[in-house]
């Protein structure tokens, strides 16, 4: 027993007050820093809430995703930040107990309206998730699936057309040109995430979401994707969720703080890295804590 | 006891001054008995293996060593004279008089012939049970397919009687008092005589595959049951694979999470452990007195063992399903597949494997049940095999059952062959099932 007395618990977590509910220190928190909103707005996020079951999860958020733009979204664990990022396109439909209040737009369109179907939607908002999941088909077959489902290409010639253009958008079809007919999850863990970038290209998206595309990767496949980003900004409005402060320095434009569901504190990347305003902004990325 | 001596000298040392060579000296210690533990543990895991498979051997050394005997019939030569008098047949006969005629008279005439000596009744009777009663068929089938036979003498071979097959197999023990013997001792010098001529042959047991049931052991098959098995896993497997599998996948992937869903998932794991017996009285409640179908139909077969075969599918398909990890439904949603798509162009898919597997343990527990179909009259006398889904059938393991209680020397044999039968298609089962899971497994 005496094992566990010899070295006191290192809590890297934030602790959370047990007198103090979340609904209070969030209260606390007070109003947003910084300039929510943008002129022509791609995505426009107005006083989102979203609750799993009675947690909530997401306090009241505003938020706009501006066309050729990066946004990061950062924060420590469970700050709601991949939360609002699947709510962007309605993943978390899937979700049986999880609850959407508010109104999130898609070119002035209510994406949670009673007119707006999911299906079209997810078809306008491409996701690329933090684990490379490419299915277990052929490289080819991956990133023709999304064309394919939606009837994009009018014949074989098309299709081909689209799934090398994609895949050579995603920087990854010198790779892979000689071998489309291997499966896709014979890739590496990097080629695998750029097969699946390639793959929500392919549907041509008008926005694409990221949920920390780069955790699971090394970082010489962290530099390509990033590259990548940066090229994919040319043609899309792009919301990146990250851990990593180097990397939301390194490709976004604009970058949001979140805090326990809060969003704290937003603004262009260049002055929340150097001139924080909240000070829960500034602890975080000076890595007092998260 | 490990972990108190282990704690007892820790609290001997004081925590700050533990060292790294002193956590070197104490893994040392505790490894010596880490590796024994390992390896009894692998010790026991062979012992476990050696002990079923030792198990699995003998079973099927036994039943090969008593079914073989049953893959061989015995057969008598004979001249057989077939005169219209012996065979009561008048003038020009038609057909129905072919079919009726005294097949047996005229064996009885040939074996007599055989034996000049054989006047008393008794010896007369012995003496005729040497040619089976199926040797009329035989005779019969011959005479119907060619009429112009009549008149003459033909050699044929005739499947020996029972008695005399179990003599010629060694089953009879002569060392037993003739009193207390089925097969007394001038049939044995007969049989011995015939032996030395050369009139008595073993073949290959044609009969055992073409025929259905019979009372006399050297004339049953096991074709009938055979068929009746196949048609009745037919109707389940038709019946229970697809609604297995719609249930599971709404239950799974549609169906809202809540009470009733939860009373449906209890329910259904309660099915499954249902005495099977209880499907049979259900079948014979539902199927035959209300819906009137017929009795021992491998319609209603079928329809009973899917009842008892959907809970296992559903349970394993839907253990198959969770199992398709989310990252899949994920990606295909993401990219704007509906729940339907997602279903079937990648869940289902990658459940495939899972989902057969459990059909094929349905099945074959399908194929080897007795009791239900004992409730709805698939235990009847059948000699005919069975052509449609309404025609009165057995199944085999009903038919093993049937033969272990017949008192025959040739039913023992034919109540292990049958089983052999029963175990081959069961792995032929497997066979499929392996392949068809290699042909839908991807790798990740």
């Amino acid at each position: 027993m005496n094992k566990e007395n010899t070295v006191p618990a290192l809590d890297l977590e934030q602790d959370t007050p047990t007198e103090q509910t979340i609904e209070e220190i969030v209260a606390s928190l007070g109003d947003t820093v910084g300039q929510t909103r943008v002129d022509n707005p791609k995505m426009s996020v107005s006083n989102v809430d979203v609750f799993y079951a009675d947690k909530q999860a997401i306090f009241g958020v505003d938020l706009d995703i501006a066309n050729n733009e990066v946004i990061s979204m950062i924060g420590p664990s469970g700050c709601g930040k991949s939360t609002l990022l699947r709510c962007l396109n309605r993943m978390n439909d899937t979700i049986p107990i999880c609850r959407v209040t508010g109104d999130i737009t898609l070119d002035g369109e209510g994406i949670y309206s009673k007119d707006t179907d999911p299906v079209l939607l997810r078809a306008r908002v491409g996701m690329v998730f933090q684990k490379p999941n490419p299915f277990p088909k052929s490289i080819y077959e991956n990133v023709a699936y999304g064309p394919r489902l939606h009837g994009l290409n009018r014949n074989r010639a098309d299709l081909d057309d689209i799934v090398v253009n994609s895949l050579r958008k995603a920087g990854i079809y010198e790779e892979v040109k000689n071998r489309l007919d291997d499966a896709g999850t014979s890739l590496s863990g990097g080629q695998q995430q750029r097969l699946c970038i390639a793959r929500t290209i392919a549907c041509s998206p008008e926005v694409i979401l990221m949920d920390e595309p780069c955790s699971a990767l090394d970082p010489i496949a962290t530099a390509k994707i990033e590259e990548l980003i940066d090229e994919l900004r040319e043609n899309y409005a792009i919301a990146i969720v990250t851990h990593s402060m180097q990397q939301a320095a390194r490709v976004s434009q604009r970058t949001a703080y979140f805090h326990l569901g809060k969003l704290v504190e937003v603004g262009d990347t260049d002055t929340i890295f150097t001139n924080p305003r909240h000070e829960l902004t500034e602890n975080y990325i000076t890595g007092r804590f998260g | 006891m490990n972990n108190d001596s282990l704690e007892s000298t820790s609290e001997a040392i004081p925590p700050e001054t533990t060292m790294v060579s002193d956590t070197t000296e104490k893994v040392r210690k505790s490894l010596g008995r880490r590796y024994a533990r390992e390896k009894r543990f692998k010790l026991f895991g062979v012992i476990a293996i050696t002990a079923s498979l030792s198990f699995l051997a003998v079973l099927i050394i036994s039943i090969t060593i008593r079914g073989l005997p049953a893959f061989k019939q015995t057969f008598l030569n004979l001249d057989v004279t077939l005169d219209a008098d012996t065979l009561d047949l008048g003038e020009n006969p038609d057909q129905d008089a072919l079919r009726k005629a005294n097949y047996n008279g005229a064996i009885k005439n040939s074996l007599l012939e055989l034996f000049p000596d054989v006047k008393k009744r008794k010896e007369k009777k012995a003496l005729y049970k040497f040619v089976s009663n199926g040797g009329q068929y035989d005779l019969q089938a011959k005479v119907m397919a060619d009429p112009t036979l009549i008149g003459q003498t033909i050699n044929v071979w005739l499947p020996v009687g029972d008695d005399a097959s179990g003599y010629l197999r060694g089953h009879i023990d002569t060392s037993v008092p003739e009193k207390k013997r089925r097969f007394k001792n001038n049939q044995i010098t007969w049989i011995e005589e015939l032996r030395a001529d050369n009139k008595v042959q073993t073949k290959f047991n044609r009969t055992f595959f073409s025929r259905g049931d019979s009372r006399e052991p050297e004339m049953a098959g096991i074709k009938g049951s055979l068929f009746g098995s196949i048609l009745t896993l037919m109707v389940t497997l038709v019946l229970s694979f697809p609604i297995a599998v719609a249930t599971a996948i709404y239950l799974e992937e549609f169906a809202p999470k809540n009470r009733w869903t939860d009373i449906i998932e209890v329910n259904i794991n309660n099915l499954a452990a249902v005495p099977s017996i209880v499907f049979g009285l259900l079948g014979l409640a539902i199927f035959i007195n209300f819906f009137n179908l017929p009795r021992s139909a491998p319609i209603v077969g079928g329809l009973v063992l899917s009842l008892m075969t959907l809970p296992t599918i559903i349970i394993s398909a839907r253990a198959a399903l969770k199992s398709v990890p989310p990252s899949i439904r994920d990606a295909a949603l993401g990219l704007g597949a509906s729940n339907l798509q997602v279903v079937f162009h990648h869940v289902l898919p990658l459940a495939m494997p899972g989902i057969l597997t459990g059909t094929i343990i349905g099945m074959a527990q399908a194929l080897g049940e007795t009791a239900p179909l004992l409730m709805i009259g698939m235990v009847a006398f059948i000699v005919d095999v069975p052509n449609a889904l309404t025609d009165p059938a057995t199944v085999l393991p009903v038919q093993i059952f049937q033969w272990a209680d017949l008192p025959e020397k040739g039913f023992v044999e034919k109540t292990s062959a049958a089983i052999m039968v029963l175990l081959g298609v069961l792995i032929a089962m497997n066979a499929i099932a392996v392949l068809l899971r290699r042909k839908f497994e991807r790798k990740w």
